[in-house]
């Protein structure tokens, strides 16, 4: 059953902030091989400007991806997540996210498409701090491939 | 203008650390039994590990780890790792395309697999230190 593009705009509820550790960040470079100091040592994050490690690029995937499954698991939406492959991804940062960040998701469906049988789902992700402050925004695009 | 190129060799030990790091723990990042019965030649690549290999590429070139502003790329082939100890390699070129008004580089990125295009649309602006 295709997608009801009527979701496309909806947002969800924002989520319950997410505590950024020092040794995740670690633990997500070693993972990567980033071997740069500042995702390891606080001295050489805070001789860059930073309060604390910086985490690598990527990093708020760890992050978005469990606070999106508020949409692919909504049961009114109905992702078949076993026929889900991941299409797109983008980041786009105010800045980098570093230890001690408290983190909160608000989700959107940006948009919803149809074509040869498959269904496109694009959510947004807005992270921000408790504050309000913006940190980076992050671009979703799954494939729900068709049965058959 | 082309940067040097990087490649990254990539070991079914490299999947299960990323999985463990990220959360992914999608099967298929780690079966074999269940990436071939969703039709896959075996256990693949993460995505987003390929994408976080990239990026490392991305911010070595810029010479600072925190120098990516946005980065984006669209998966367009799956990186399989075979269960063996060499596990397979990813190439990973970039051509600068020019500098936006802020004065922020862009970089086209190309990652490859066994000579196959892994990503397309790979792009990012970076603050080249």
């Amino acid at each position: 059953m295709p997608l009801d593009p009527s979701f496309v705009g909806r947002s969800y509820p924002p989520t319950a902030p997410y505590q950024v550790g020092r040794e995740k960040i670690r633990e997500f470079a070693t993972a990567i091989g980033a071997t740069d100091p500042a995702h390891h040592d606080p001295e050489a994050a805070r001789a860059l400007g930073h309060p604390d490690v910086v985490a690598p690029p990527t990093f708020p995937v760890v992050i978005t991806m469990a606070a999106s499954r508020q949409i692919v698991e909504d049961p009114e939406l109905g992702v078949d997540y076993s026929r889900v492959v991941h299409g797109d991804q983008r980041f786009a940062y105010t800045r980098p996210v570093v230890a001690g960040d408290e983190l909160i998701c608000v989700n959107t469906v940006e948009e919803i498409t149809a074509r040869g049988g498959h269904d496109f789902l694009t959510t947004r992700t807005d992270v921000s701090t408790p504050a309000g402050e913006p940190v980076v925004t992050v671009w979703s695009k799954i494939v729900v491939r068709g049965e058959g | 203008m082309e940067l040097p190129v990087k490649t990254f060799r990539i070991t079914r030990a490299d999947l299960v650390r990323y999985a463990g790091a990220s959360g992914d723990f999608n099967q298929i990042h780690w079966s074999d039994r269940v990436a071939t019965k969703v039709g896959l030649p075996g256990v693949i690549a993460h995505g987003m590990f390929t994408m976080a290999l990239v990026g490392r590429a991305v911010t070595e070139w810029a010479g600072a780890p925190d120098a990516v502003v946005e980065y984006g790329v669209r998966f367009t082939r799956p990186v399989v790792v075979p269960d063996d100890d060499e596990g397979t390699e990813i190439e990973v070129r970039a051509a600068v395309k020019g500098v936006t008004e802020d004065g922020l580089t862009r970089l086209e990125l190309t990652a490859t697999c066994q000579g196959e295009k892994v990503l397309a649309q790979a792009r990012a602006t970076v603050r080249m230190a």
